[in-house]
């Protein structure tokens, strides 16, 4: 967590609005430390057919979605009393952006997490589980360097994110393909490789939405929107 | 139109105290070099150029080495803390400071390529051309219709009755006064609300058919539904006049202006469009000044 000290949004005259600012920023953080467990434990209820683990995510989803009402209360709470500019207010625009895709993220955890509970009451032998452990993992670490690249405001770093993104998506294609073999192979498989079909393409998705808050990130220190824009647009920008 | 100068001069509170004074609380390790300005001080369209303007009080530097193009039929703002020198820049441009003695202007200023500072310049013609508005209203104790029709008269601007009458109502018309005075024309202006008096001097002001009108913080003694009106005013006239306004409400200076020039201890540190300025200033001291951060 940042400290009031070393923080580019604590030196304010008013010292309130540094807290609320700290606040907001605090907050979006805790709630992405929570949607990361929230994804991890999905995949290990899936590979461990934990089904006790699986329920406990689905109900962990209704915090997830409070935080995001919260932060959002928040957000427009500073808009109303500070009417923030430059620096400050995209730090509140981008974070308003961002919680709506951590909350993304924590359904697409919650999703993983019911297919792992079909999957285990199937209790067949684990195809393309492989495939999800690797995914998984890169999708992971780009979210969690998504939200550290937010906590130290590192625009390289969003970079690195947005550039893995196209990775994630071949690997995605790739796994797809795996599981279609297996399913042409024999046709009993179909409808466990679907599911598991499903959480690829979820966590495909997650990848996503970690691009998309390291693209919030170079729009809140460098000022630029990056969106729809070419890599080296983004590079460009983050280079200057 | 000298009694209306003198007495226009005398409310505006003196800026030497100021000038000579430091902004508060200001972060001390940015180091600005003189006459540079970031961002995009100059334009295509200019009805101002002003170049390596310099303002003294005395000995003390208030202006250091300013250059920049003011837009035709545009409104730019003007922002700083205290004492940054914004107003008396603004008071250059239709020469205000000439009655403060100890003020002198160096640099070249000019109003669509004519130096404003020519000795042989007619002041009250530039006066005329260049209105200003000041930060408390300061309507004549005469008739809101008098307050109006003083200017054009003085000037000859109207030869009958019915053309004066046509100039009071087109310019209580433009200022957005005239359904509220139409039927009290007579009354005297001081017995007006502070909001109707601003958008009165504002009528005064553009009476006599001027290109531009400066504004020294013409909000700032109104409350936030007369402030909605003069910036509603200021939205209409900035498509016939160049305007310039000084504020001390960013918020103001960005919902009505089209571009932002910060100043900064008599430097112009920052010109970009307003809403560029706004969400990502590219000066250090634009971003911590606008964000709250000192001022």
């Amino acid at each position: 967590m940042p400290t009031k000290k070393d923080d580019v949004y604590g030196d304010h005259i008013s010292n309130k609005f540094n807290d609320e600012l700290m606040e907001l920023k605090t907050e979006f953080l805790e709630m992405g430390g929570m949607v990361e467990s929230q994804v991890e434990n999905a995949i290990q209820a899936l590979m461990d057919g934990d089904g006790h683990l699986a329920e406990e995510i689905r109900a962990k989803d209704k915090r997830v979605d409070q935080m995001e009402m919260a932060i959002d209360e928040e957000a427009t709470l500073i808009i109303a009393r500070r009417q923030p500019t430059a620096r400050d207010l995209r730090l509140v625009i981008s974070v308003i952006k961002m919680v709506a895709d951590l909350e993304r993220v924590g359904d697409e955890a919650k999703k993983i997490a019911k297919l792992a509970i079909k999957l285990s009451e199937e209790g067949q032998a684990p195809r393309g589980y492989v495939e999800v452990r690797h995914i998984s993992t890169h999708v992971l670490s780009m979210l969690h360097d998504a939200l550290d690249a937010f906590a130290r405001l590192d625009s390289e770093q969003a970079l690195r994110i947005m550039k893995e993104d196209k990775r994630v998506d071949e690997e995605y294609q790739a796994a797809a393909r795996t599981l279609l073999t297996f399913m042409m192979e024999d046709t009993r498989n179909i409808s466990r490789c679907m599911s598991v079909m499903w959480v690829l393409r979820a966590l495909e998705r997650v990848g996503d939405h970690a691009c998309n808050i390291a693209e919030n990130v170079i729009f809140m220190v460098k000022g630029e929107d990056v969106r729809h824009t070419s890599v080296e647009e983004a590079e460009r920008v983050v280079g200057r | 139109m000298n009694s209306m100068n003198q007495s226009i001069t005398n409310e505006v509170p003196s800026e030497e105290e100021a000038a000579a004074g430091v902004a508060e609380s200001q972060p001390t390790d940015t180091v600005i070099e003189e006459g540079k300005t970031v961002g995009k001080p100059f334009a295509d369209n200019a009805k101002f150029s002003l170049r390596d303007v310099e303002v003294f009080y005395g000995e003390s530097r208030a202006i250091k080495k300013i250059s920049l193009d003011i837009a035709r039929n545009q409104v730019i703002a003007f922002i700083g803390p205290s004492g940054c020198g914004k107003s008396t820049f603004l008071r250059c441009l239709n020469r205000m400071n000439d009655s403060i003695d100890i003020c002198k202007v160096k640099g070249s200023l000019k109003l669509d390529g004519q130096d404003i500072y020519d000795p042989k310049r007619d002041v009250v013609e530039l006066r005329a051309r260049v209105g200003m508005v000041f930060q408390k209203p300061n309507p004549f104790p005469k008739s809101i219709y008098d307050n109006v029709a003083y200017g054009p008269r003085i000037h000859g601007l109207a030869n009958r009755k019915a053309d004066l009458d046509e100039i009071v109502e087109n310019s209580l018309r433009k200022a957005g006064l005239w359904e509220e005075v139409k039927d009290r024309l007579e009354a005297t202006a001081t017995g007006m609300s502070g909001g109707q008096q601003q958008r009165l001097c504002i009528a005064r002001a553009i009476a006599v058919n001027p290109e531009v009108v400066l504004m020294d913080e013409p909000c700032s003694a109104l409350d936030p539904i007369a402030t909605a009106k003069v910036e509603e005013l200021i939205a209409e006239l900035s498509e016939s006049y160049t305007i310039v306004i000084v504020t001390h409400s960013m918020q103001q200076a960005a919902r009505v202006s089209h571009r932002t020039a910060y100043f900064h201890l008599g430097h112009l540190v920052e010109v970009n469009e307003t809403k560029k300025v706004f969400t990502a200033p590219e000066h250090e001291l634009t971003e911590s000044y606008i964000t709250g951060r000192f001022g």
